[in-house]
């Protein structure tokens, strides 16, 4: 008894070891929040949840495993990680397999692989890598380099097309480098020259890329299409009111007038049934949790892991912002899920990867020495 | 310097603290935002969106528009829709799905099939949208629904144009078919920036034309604001913009042409492909076995898909533009023109038949025992000399060879406007470099060039590609990429636009060699391999017959037709064009399994020129040749 008692505890302790509570709380508080939204968003449709339960058990798993890599480990997979990524990107333009007019997948005789998926995660470590190296003399040479190696993955991605996810990368590797410590007179500079290349941007931007963005502007032009999602996602939002109509109560939502209302969609059925009160709640969660991923950042003890710990956190900003945003009609509609709530494994797993990373760079905080 | 490195890291790490402030401060700003714009919908305009998701009642339907038909070159209607009324499910509204089933067998018959397909449409579907359970309800059965209505829920009927190709299997291939959206096609539509305009749209072309010409046949959506009741049920129509409906398409085909030609066929499995040399407009485009289009209609059943597509037959390949063969002898003529453009041969040389070639150890059999004698260039054709062409391969050489056949379009996509075109194979020592990986493999050996004069060897191309390269030598070097649509007519503004003729290429080519190989093709109608089967004809036609071997035979083995199993016996090719003097129609056939090009495929031919030049009929199903031997079809092909 006291034997089989002590190895249970024991194995307590294993499982917690490396476990950030205040992250770990958080992020299964949004994702509880989600698995209520997509029970309501799938009227009511118990095995889709349960589908979802199973993906979250997965994504749990690839967090814990995650913690468990020491940050020297991360740094020295940080190159071929990269690598490997970037080649299968280049191998999906050459030989990828064209899905429904997007070359976005590569099969491997196991199954279809999305090389995109990994470079969200690669891309923040390969340039915390090459940061991390430089560190002491980093110059302007550098950026520009560090630039080359965020610039060519994107277009790879955003020539799929699939330009939400290239927006993404970008977003993960630009705030490497902003954190690296480019100087402000050189942001400021691109920020103009990025404002000048809107025109151009715009003639290579696809047909149905440029309608999303008219849309925005004015909804009504395209009732059937992506008009109709901005216009019946306000709605919903708005008619939600301070309190929300209640779990399951969205009358948006319960008569078909959400699209994609599991997915990208799902904070319209979210905010029409909690409301102001249920927004400023989920927010609060966001913002704690980046609040908590920015003071890890601040006392991870290298320059690597302070990069790292940044540029994921921010992933968590990005993915929010651009999603509520989307849904409130003040962003463009692009495919980006609102983390850890909408429906879907890989993107869920992505996220708990990212967890799973601040974790390891907080509980080694103090062991290892520049 | 220790100093100084930890002066250095000091102010770094309190520059990345800035930062990490500042992007805390940009994350804070960032969410503001989004709360400003929260109290901005849900309580500064919260009114009027509760009016607005309280009108919501207020549906946006889409109305899909009515597909575009197909008429053939005469005007004749090869595809169009009717109405009829579907008894429809929703998945999402309903709880048991079997249980209701069962339950609304009791007012309209559901068939095991029925069945099979719902389920089979449920699994390959996009979600949340309604699905037939029964299509075509009879006026009975509609009434007895009606009255039931209540019980159900999830449940309607709806009107909905279906499809209906009234020819059947004839040209089946050329139309091809439609089937229910997909999964797989949305996303594809989706990425197109066309899924708004397929809201309401259940069907989509899959084969034929139909694919090929989607985005013209479908139209543009209107839609409705529908005013609904708390359930969801339509009340009342508030405003509609009208569909507006796909474009019609007519074809070059002449359908009556193209019955002929499938006639012709009877039971044989083969391809046939007639285009109009002028302006590359398809006039007949045969693959048989067809299949009837129909039945894919309103979903196919998964009984009768597993007949089509577990058939040996394979009623479902298109084999006009994705079955390769040899050509076999029909690629004669084309090496006889190579021989004289390129200076190898003249009319006037002759050569001595002695039944066979020797290159080294290897001896090349004539079809013709004890061969053809002394063979001039014009007999060789007339005669199917093997011998001659062996060695005038030999003497060329394989670049020469693929060089010139490069030109007539052998080894590459005709570019007609159907989709699951197949490349064929035009052999080079380059194909055969990329083809195989072993060092080995990949060289060429002058041994292998003897038979790719005779259309044998790696030799394999498309009876499209056939076709074309008998259109563009009746039409003096002048080749048009094959189309089977004519024009597009806009069925809302009567505007009509014209595919134009598109040149691919003018192969440069004396005009006394084309005029000599054209002779020596009219000569194969009257005193040679094809004499037989175009006697009486009353117009000229140039021609050549065909035999391509499906088993590789040893070296002095003696080919006996009766001794083959019929899948191991030689296709039958015959390619003709007529009037010799200005050509109207070319066309390749192949008849698979079918023996000598003499024997079945060049009556084929002849039926379809005889009724394309007269108008005649065939009386009744022409017999096959019979097996006696004439002296002028000596068993060259």
């Amino acid at each position: 008894m006291e034997i089989a008692g002590h190895s249970l505890h024991r194995l307590r302790e294993r499982l917690v070891e490396g476990i950030d509570g205040p992250l770990f709380a958080l992020a299964l508080a949004l994702t509880a929040i989600g698995l209520a939204a997509l029970y309501s968003a799938s009227y009511e449709n118990a095995a889709r949840v349960a589908a979802q339960l199973g993906n979250v058990a997965a994504a749990l798993a690839a967090m814990w495993l995650v913690a468990q890599i020491p940050p020297q480990t991360l740094l020295r997979l940080a190159l071929p990680a990269y690598v490997v990524a970037l080649a299968l990107l280049v191998g999906v333009s050459l030989f990828g397999e064209v899905v429904n007019g997007a070359r976005r997948w590569l099969n491997l005789g196991v199954g279809r692989f999305q090389p995109s998926e990994m470079m969200k995660i690669a891309m923040p470590l390969m340039l915390a890598w090459y940061f991390h190296r430089r560190e002491g003399s980093i110059r302007l040479r550098d950026f520009a380099l560090a630039t080359l190696l965020l610039v060519v993955p994107v277009l790879l991605v955003a020539r799929q097309p699939d330009l939400g996810t290239a927006l993404l990368i970008a977003a993960a590797g630009f705030t490497v480098i902003f954190f690296a410590g480019l100087s402000w007179k050189v942001l400021v500079g691109l920020g103009l020259l990025a404002l000048a290349a809107l025109p151009p941007l715009w003639g290579v931007l696809h047909d149905y890329q440029r309608r999303r963005i008219l849309t925005l502007l004015d909804p009504s032009t395209d009732p059937l299409g992506s008009g109709y999602h901005i216009i019946q996602s306000t709605i919903a939002v708005g008619s939600g009111g301070v309190t929300g109509k209640g779990w399951l109560n969205g009358s948006q939502t319960h008569l078909e007038f959400i699209p994609e209302r599991a997915t990208d969609f799902i904070f319209a059925v979210y905010s029409e049934e909690f409301g102001l009160i249920g927004n400023v709640v989920l927010l609060a969660l966001y913002a704690l949790l980046v609040g908590r991923g920015l003071s890890i950042a601040a006392q991870a003890p290298t320059q690597f892991t302070r990069l790292l710990a940044g540029a994921v956190t921010l992933i968590f900003f990005t993915y929010a912002f651009v999603n509520m945003g989307m849904v409130a009609g003040i962003l463009p509609v692009v495919g980006v899920p609102l983390p850890f709530i909408s429906y879907g494994g890989t993107a869920l797993a992505t996220l708990y990867v990212g967890i799973g990373i601040l974790m390891s760079i907080y509980r080694h905080r103090t062991l290892v020495q520049t | 310097m220790r100093f100084a490195e930890l002066k250095n890291y000091a102010s770094e790490l309190r520059a990345f603290q800035l930062r990490l402030g500042f992007a805390g401060f940009v994350v804070l700003a960032a969410f503001g935002l989004l709360l400003a714009r929260f109290i901005w919908l849900q309580v500064l305009q919260h009114d009027a969106y509760r009016a607005k998701a309280e009108e919501n009642r207020i549906s946006v339907v889409p109305v899909a528009p009515s597909r575009g038909l197909i008429l053939d070159r005469n005007g004749e209607v090869l595809a169009r829709n009717y109405l009829a009324y579907t008894l429809e499910i929703f998945p999402a509204q309903v709880r048991d799905l079997e249980a209701t089933i069962a339950e609304l067998a009791e007012y309209v018959d559901i068939q095991a099939r029925d069945r099979a397909r719902f389920r089979k449409l449920l699994q390959e579907t996009r979600n949340a949208e309604s699905m037939p359970i029964r299509t075509r309800l009879t006026e009975e059965e509609v009434a007895r629904i009606a009255a039931n209505r209540w019980r159900f829920t999830g449940v309607d009927i709806r009107a909905r144009l279906f499809r209906q190709y009234p020819h059947g299997e004839v040209a089946s291939h050329v139309l091809g078919y439609i089937g229910r959206v997909t999964t797989r096609d949305q996303e594809r539509l989706e990425e197109l920036g066309d899924a708004a305009n397929y809201r309401g749209t259940d069907y989509i072309g899959k084969a034929g034309i139909e694919a090929s010409y989607q985005q013209e046949l479908h139209g543009i959506t209107g839609f409705e604001q529908v005013e609904i009741d708390a359930g969801g049920r339509g009340i009342r129509t508030l405003s509609r913009t009208a569909s507006q409906p796909g474009n019609n398409l007519s074809l070059t085909l002449d359908v009556r042409l193209q019955e002929v030609a499938e006639r012709a066929f009877g039971a044989r499995r083969g391809a046939l492909v007639a285009i109009e040399p002028g302006t590359g407009g398809v006039l007949a485009f045969v693959s048989m076995p067809g299949y009837d289009p129909n039945l894919f209609v309103d979903g196919i059943d998964p009984s009768s898909w597993e007949v089509l597509n577990n058939s040996p037959d394979l009623p479902l390949n298109n084999r006009a533009i994705a079955g390769v063969y040899p050509p076999g002898s029909t690629f004669k003529p084309f090496m006889a023109l190579a021989a004289l453009e390129l200076g190898k041969r003249t009319p006037r040389s002759t050569i001595n038949d002695p039944g066979y070639f020797v290159f080294g150890d290897r001896r090349f059999r004539d079809s013709k025992p004890g061969g053809h004698g002394v063979v001039d260039l014009y007999k060789s054709i007339v005669m199917s000399s093997d011998t001659y062409y062996y060695m005038l391969a030999n003497d060329m050489g394989i670049d020469a060879i693929a060089g010139f056949m490069q030109r007539f379009g052998f080894g590459a996509r005709t570019g007609i406007d159907l989709e699951g075109e197949a490349t064929g194979i035009l052999p080079s020592p380059e194909w055969k470099m990329a083809r195989y990986k072993r060092p080995e493999q990949q060289r060429w050996y002058a041994g292998e060039t003897i038979s790719i004069g005779i259309g044998q060897g790696y030799n394999a191309y498309t009876p499209a590609q056939l076709a074309q390269a008998m259109a563009t030598l009746a039409n003096n070097g002048a080749m048009f990429r094959p189309h089977v649509v004519a024009h597009v007519d806009s069925a809302r503004t009567g505007e009509r636009r014209q595919v134009e003729p598109q040149l691919v290429r003018q192969v440069p080519l004396k005009p006394e060699h084309v005029e000599f190989v054209k002779r020596a093709m009219a000569g194969v109608t009257k005193e040679g391999t094809g004499a037989r089967a175009f006697a009486g004809a009353q117009y000229a036609s140039g021609g050549k017959t065909g035999t391509a071997q499906v088993v590789a035979m040893k070296q002095n083995e003696k080919y006996d037709e009766s001794k083959v199993t019929e899948r191991l016996r030689d296709h039958s090719l015959y390619i003709a064009f007529a009037p010799v003097e200005s050509p109207k129609i070319a066309l390749a056939v192949v008849v698979e399994n079918g023996g000598f090009g003499a024997r079945a495929a060049a009556p084929i031919a002849r039926t379809v020129l005889d009724y394309f030049l007269l108008g005649k009929l065939p009386a009744a199903p022409r017999k096959p040749v019979p097996e006696v031997e004439l002296e002028s079809d000596a068993e060259s092909d």
